[in-house]
């Protein structure tokens, strides 16, 4: 019987077969902390009498979820972040850098076969080039900072299998976001969600990397997807490890598999208060939008932006729309085709790069009882800074005509 | 780890960490006793003025899903709370809380019997939790675990053993 794709990172790493359920300690290829998180990290390493960090290639800190600062106490933590990353030598990416899970993979940090922990839930991003790679809590972090190794419990696998072709008003968050909605909250809670199918092999990184994004908002433990030659473009020139192809194995024994035939999928819209919640955007059609974002870890990239653009170009919003790309580079990307010039004429407020209202802690609370559309990855009751503000996730298409009619509407083809 | 008693406030399923602390405080302040004060305010924004020292948390399905917070669990422990026992429990929340010092456990049969209010009997070593005269029983919390946990978290383990449980061979 073959290995699932975790399966098979694993055991690159310990040198047998793993079993689903025993508890394994794996060497750490790339650890982050973020300033929601390493400063809880800093102060658990700091109690634990821990003097050095394990290898200062392999940490990086990331000042995005609250960058640039907007008051004082944070200020405070993001000086915290910058003193321990100089004491102890290892990269900090500073605001305007971007968001940790867009960094790590354009600054070389993840590679297939790798093993990445993040002081982040959305860690799980990183499977997309078939890492290994999930989210952790500060001490936890602290104790891969110390040692350079972590316990795991070796996870089951839920496949997600989508053949077929999309069609043009389909992106791979409306892919995603539906298996949530079949899989539930919590349906692959403390197990591997394994993307394969012909219409996975055809996406882009971008697009990979939003449903391996959103792995967690099943519960999953990380998301995965075969490495492949989409996957060598976009890594060259980046890593210094041999690239290598890995997947799953098709005859491996999975918890469970969902079958998706990609050509009957619809645009999907995560509603109010559970990102399991998830109806047809042609149920809501018409329902009225306050603001609209669009960017963020799940839906932040060039490719988002492109389309955002195709549906914007010479016109006007309707919603307040707040647009961030997910880094620096994307931003420079951006402005080289000229992306950013047709959203800010379109009416859009572009910001920094960098995690954004997301969170809810800065950059667009929306006040009560407003509708936001966003291309976030949750959508939990005063996630985005205000409880009573109703937040719907969706595709960058789909935001981006709800921005410019300012009401829910059925996208065309971008 | 003796005997843990105390009353019940009961919570549904899919309780967040946004619920638990909202994401806003958190980059504030890692003052744990500040960050306490809003403890569980998305869910019953009274919370932290009833608690008293030693009630447990009984949650539903998922207790803890949605971000990586180590700050979920830091506020319920530093609220009083002495245990959480829901019926499941999202990973990294599961993880954090063992990190912290604050003892979970899953015990799906326990949900529909009690309410808030009620007083529950909690034996952690032995895998059992008493509520209205009656026992349920839970699967142990993994031995390396249980050693975090009666050490007082990750932190006091390493402090007081130089070193990480799991870094000797489990197998």
């Amino acid at each position: 019987m073959g290995m699932t794709l975790a399966e098979k990172i694993i055991s690159r790493k310990i040198g047998r077969v793993p079993v689903p359920g025993e508890i394994v300690v794996m060497p750490i290829d790339a650890a982050m902390a973020h300033d929601g998180t390493a400063p809880l990290m800093i102060k658990s390493f700091e109690a634990m009498g821990a003097k050095k960090v394990w290898d200062n290639k392999k940490a990086a800190f990331v000042i995005d979820h609250i960058s640039p600062s907007s008051n004082e106490g944070t200020s405070a933590l993001h000086k915290m972040m910058r003193d321990f990353a100089k004491v102890h030598s290892f990269p900090l990416y500073d605001v305007g850098e971007g968001i940790c899970h867009q960094i790590l993979p354009e600054k070389g940090y993840v590679f297939p076969g790798g093993v990445v922990v993040g002081a982040d839930s959305h860690t799980c991003t990183h499977g997309a080039f078939a890492a290994f790679s999930t989210g952790i809590g500060s001490t936890d972090m602290a104790a891969v900072f110390a040692s350079g190794k972590l316990w795991f419990k070796v996870p089951e696998t839920i496949r997600i299998k989508i053949e077929g072709t999309m069609p043009n008003n389909v992106m791979s968050k409306d892919a995603v976001l539906y298996s949530i909605g079949e899989i539930g909250a919590d349906g692959a809670t403390y197990k591997a969600v394994e993307f394969c199918g012909e219409a996975v092999r055809k996406m882009s990184m971008d697009s990979r990397m939003t449903m391996t994004n959103m792995a967690i908002e099943m519960g999953g433990k990380t998301g995965l997807i075969a490495s492949d030659a989409i996957t060598r473009d976009y890594l060259e020139g980046r890593i210094n490890v041999p690239f290598i192809e890995l997947s799953g194995d098709g005859d491996a024994d999975f918890a469970d598999t969902l079958e998706i035939d990609a050509g009957d999928l619809e645009p999907q819209l995560s509603c109010p208060h559970q990102v399991d919640n998830v109806k047809l955007v042609a149920e809501l059609e018409g329902l009225p939008v306050d603001q609209v974002f669009i960017g963020s870890c799940t839906n932040g990239r060039l490719e988002d932006l492109r389309i955002a653009v195709k549906v914007l170009r010479g016109k006007k919003v309707k919603a307040r729309t707040i647009v961030m790309p997910a880094s620096r580079e994307i931003y420079l990307g951006a402005i080289k085709e000229g992306l950013i010039e047709e959203l800010v004429k379109a009416g859009c407020a572009v910001g920094v790069p960098g995690c954004g209202p997301c969170v809810g802690g800065h950059h667009g609370v929306p006040s009560q009882g407003e509708n936001v559309i966003s291309t976030t990855n949750r959508n939990f009751k005063g996630r985005m800074g205000n409880a009573e503000a109703n937040v719907y996730l969706a595709s960058p298409l789909t935001a981006a005509y709800a921005a410019l009619k300012g009401k829910i509407e059925v996208p065309l083809g971008a | 780890m003796e005997l843990l008693k105390g009353k019940v406030w009961k919570f549904g399923d899919d309780i967040s960490t946004d619920l638990i602390i909202p994401g806003k405080y958190k980059f504030k302040t890692i003052d744990f006793n500040e960050l306490a004060k809003h403890a569980m305010e998305g869910a019953d924004p009274d919370f932290s003025t009833k608690v008293n020292k030693g009630d447990m948390i009984v949650g539903g399905d998922n207790f803890g899903c949605g971000s990586s917070r180590e700050q979920a669990p830091v506020v319920i422990k530093h609220s009083g709370i002495s245990a959480v026992i829901a019926k499941s429990f999202a990973r990294i929340f599961y993880r954090n809380s063992f990190n912290v010092g604050l003892p979970v456990v899953e015990c799906p049969e326990l949900f529909d019997n009690v309410e808030t209010g009620d007083t529950l009997e909690l034996y952690l070593a032995e895998g059992k939790v008493i509520a209205r005269g009656r026992t349920f029983t839970f699967k142990p919390i993994p031995p390396f675990l249980m050693a975090i946990l009666q050490d007082g978290g990750l932190v006091e383990h390493y402090r007081k053993r130089g070193g990480f449980i799991w870094e000797k061979p489990t197998r």
